[in-house]
């Protein structure tokens, strides 16, 4: 019957949005310092932000060797 | 007949005005903590389908198999670097086990492994190569044991297809996080089947998902030209990255290593790379010659991947302008998500539709 499905939907979906509104929140304010603190904390060892020594960049174009 | 299924004191439009009254709640819940003003920032196929994996650094050929489906729309690499997946339009998902010995026919050891009711829209190995998750435009995400091909768990929810999923970072638990044609961004766990939270703040469909490098956030990138910051455990939304100037829609994201830099790709050809905290653009990257369909960053962090629909794929290191990208690896039709294996890109896994 239809509107026992349509029932069935809406019952699963009051569950789901209880469940969701059941979740335990941090203040954004938190949460933002976290995400600020992990980047800080691992800016050095991140090559595309600080950059890779040009002598160790391994897709250089290769370069040929004069000889002399 | 009517009645039958009704608790007391239920009905049909009961339900719905306490469904109503729940999502007021729920946004009400979220704008309390609301207290400041977040952040103002490889496999590859040829007409019969092929996937190949390539090395970065040589630009060589690894290993090409022949699949018979025509169009592959993801891809991925098993964690030991021993076998791969792939699937699209053929609704499966299927393994084949990697080997350099040029006698051996990778097409004829594969495995079907996930069986969905529409196209595989993509996929990715757990921690293990036991294990793959696949996504599907039939609107359900699903875990699958390779051995036995086994459905372990399903994952239902989404109103339309879906288009991505990214696993959480291994230390952080068994949850999964999957974008779709819905709007909707909903994170999963893995072990239940449960919905755990939901987003619903796109104006489009989501083409991307990604999650920040310590598991707290993760990112979308939407038809709606825009990319947002979702955090975990704030439980919303906590930055868009966009401007008035960009209006086509954005198809790829991923995080630098440290999760400072987001790297967003677009159908206007072009990859943008904000800051994540700042919410401001800090480079735009030219090149690409048709729209940029998929990007990943290394797993070492030393370099990214761009594909588009220009076919190829470009390496770049750095993103400074005077930089120019560092290998162009030409092959013949529009990209799929590559991945990068191991360190420092040592190969690239993609996969091309035919033209």
């Amino acid at each position: 019957m239809s509107s026992n499905s349509n029932l069935t939907t809406m019952r699963r979906l009051v569950e789901q949005l209880k469940l969701e509104a059941s979740v335990e929140r941090i203040k954004v304010s938190q949460a933002a310092a976290e995400l600020q603190q992990y980047c800080l904390q691992n800016a050095c060892k991140d090559a595309l932000l600080v950059g890779v020594p040009a002598g160790s960049n391994p897709f250089r174009e290769p370069r040929s060797c004069t000889l002399l | 007949m009517a009645n039958e299924g009704l608790r007391d004191n239920e009905t049909l439009s009961s339900l719905k005005n306490e469904s109503e009254t729940l999502k007021c709640k729920l946004e009400e819940e979220r704008a309390k903590l609301h207290d400041v003003e977040p952040f103002l920032s490889v496999f590859f196929f040829q007409q019969d389908g092929k996937v190949i994996v390539w090395d970065a650094f040589t630009t060589n050929k690894e290993h090409a198999v022949t699949m018979p489906c025509t169009w592959v729309m993801a891809c991925a690499y098993a964690p030991s670097g021993c076998a791969i997946a792939c699937g699209g339009l053929d609704n499966k998902c299927s393994v084949y086990p990697l080997t350099f010995d040029k006698n051996e026919n990778m097409a004829a050891k594969k495995k079907s492994v996930a069986m969905h009711t529409n196209y595989l829209s993509a996929c990715s190995f757990t921690n293990s190569d036991m294990q793959i998750l696949t996504s599907s435009g039939d609107g359900t995400c699903a875990l699958w044991d390779v051995e036995s091909g086994q459905l372990l768990q399903s994952f239902h929810g989404h109103a339309a297809d879906v288009l991505c999923l990214d696993l959480a970072p291994s230390e952080t638990g068994n949850t999964f996080v999957s974008g779709g044609c819905d709007k909707k961004a909903m994170v999963w766990d893995l072990r239940s089947g449960q919905c755990i939270q939901s987003f619903e703040t796109h104006d489009s469909d989501i083409n991307s998902v990604r999650y920040y490098p310590s598991g707290d956030a993760f990112a979308s990138a939407s038809d709606d030209a825009t990319c947002r910051l979702y955090d975990l455990r704030a439980d919303r939304e906590v930055a868009i990255y966009s401007k008035e100037s960009i209006i086509f829609g954005a198809s790829s994201v991923d995080f630098s290593l440290s999760g400072r830099l987001l790297f967003t790709g677009y159908n206007d050809y072009t990859i943008n790379v904000w800051d994540v905290l700042k919410g401001t653009r800090v480079s735009i990257l030219f090149g690409h010659e048709n729209r940029v369909s998929t990007l990943r960053v290394s797993p070492d962090g030393t370099a990214f991947c761009s594909g588009s629909w220009d076919h190829t794929l470009r390496v770049a290191v750095g993103h400074q302008r005077t930089r120019p990208p560092a290998k162009f690896i030409f092959h013949s039709g529009p990209e799929r998500p590559p991945q990068f294996i191991k360190s420092s890109a040592t190969a690239i896994i993609h996969a091309d539709s035919p033209c």
